[in-house]
């Protein structure tokens, strides 16, 4: 399902996917950013978390910088993709995990607390699904994460966010 | 842990992998989990940002619930003199969600530049795809676009031990 966002919950999205006020009351301070009440934006983002549009509120830590993590990827035997998967997810340490278009077709991330564990995780992860796991490590990151763009999305205008929002 | 983390450090953003909780003061509840005050710990997230370790802080969204059902992992097999230069032409562009330099895995995997393309259709994803290729010349490279069929799991990464959150999951 899609969910139906209000225009509320765009301005919400589009201004505070980063940024996010670090003072007591934060959600206060978003509000009164918007226009509306503490309470409206709590219930909003209640909303948007119960329907899955959101993931969470929180942060993001860079790769490699609290721990280790990298991608990995199977070739699952198609007819057992379903059952490897859920292996492989029921895994704490995987945290994305999706079926891909390839022959290595199920691609995961793995973080651990240090390079050794992650190491570990791997060798328990093809123990325990009895497949070979390729790891993919990032070597370098082109990319400056600032969130995902409803707006970039929508149209021609490549405007930056803040000029979208009233939109 | 890498040891520049303090025992402090390492236990926020312990207390934070699942997310902030959605209540009018959400510092005071993780400062609750962790025997700490509200200020030390917005001072300690203010510092961790700082540090680089928290790259971004806010609201982080499910892209396939907001209709971008078009997610495509592309991989380029370029000289490794080059990928850098073509991994920072390739961000640039606003679709580009992520962008990547990861090792190969040879013979299977010669691939060693990433980037993620979300859209709401396959069209205009693979359309994207060919802009890359002609705008950053990236025509001799073997490449590959692969489409998500499925997820089977999204999440924030958790570095600590599944034991050691548990109790923290609702504060």
């Amino acid at each position: 399902m899609e969910a139906t966002l209000t225009s509320l919950d765009r301005q919400l999205l589009d201004a505070f996917q980063r940024d996010f006020p670090l003072s007591p009351r934060p959600y206060a301070e978003m509000a009164q950013r918007l226009g509306v009440s503490e309470e409206v934006v709590l219930a909003r983002l209640r909303m948007l978390q119960e329907q899955g549009v959101i993931s969470r509120i929180g942060a993001v830590v860079a790769p490699g910088r609290a721990g280790a993590s990298t991608l990995a990827a199977i070739a699952v035997p198609p007819a057992r993709l379903e059952p490897v998967a859920d292996i492989v997810s029921a895994f704490p340490e995987v945290n994305h995990n999706y079926a891909r278009e390839d022959v290595l077709n199920l691609w995961f991330v793995v973080t651990a607390a240090s390079r050794e564990a992650l190491v570990d995780t791997l060798g328990r992860i093809g123990h325990a699904t009895g497949l070979t796991v390729h790891a993919m490590p990032m070597l370098d990151n082109f990319h400056v994460d600032l969130g995902f763009s409803l707006a970039d999305h929508q149209g021609s205008s490549d405007a930056p966010l803040s000029h979208r929002i009233s939109a | 842990m890498p040891p520049f983390l303090t025992e402090f450090q390492r236990s926020l953003l312990q207390a934070i992998q699942g997310g902030f909780p959605i209540v009018a003061r959400p510092y005071q509840a993780i400062g609750q989990t962790i025997g700490c005050g509200e200020a030390e710990v917005i001072a300690g997230l203010a510092e961790l940002q700082q540090l680089g370790i928290i790259k971004r802080m806010g609201i982080i969204v499910r892209h396939h619930e907001l209709g971008f059902r078009a997610n495509a992992m592309v991989v380029w097999d370029v000289p490794d003199a080059r990928v850098t230069e073509l991994g920072q032409r390739i961000r640039a562009f606003p679709f580009v969600r992520l962008c990547y330099h990861r090792q190969r895995v040879r013979p299977q995997w010669p691939f060693n530049l990433y980037c993620m393309i979300h859209g709401r259709r396959r069209a205009e994803v693979l359309e994207q795809v060919d802009r890359l290729i002609a705008d950053c010349a990236l025509h001799p490279f073997p490449h590959k676009v692969l489409f998500s069929q499925k997820r089977f799991k999204q999440r924030g990464a958790f570095y600590m031990p599944q034991t050691q959150t548990a109790a923290l999951a609702a504060p």
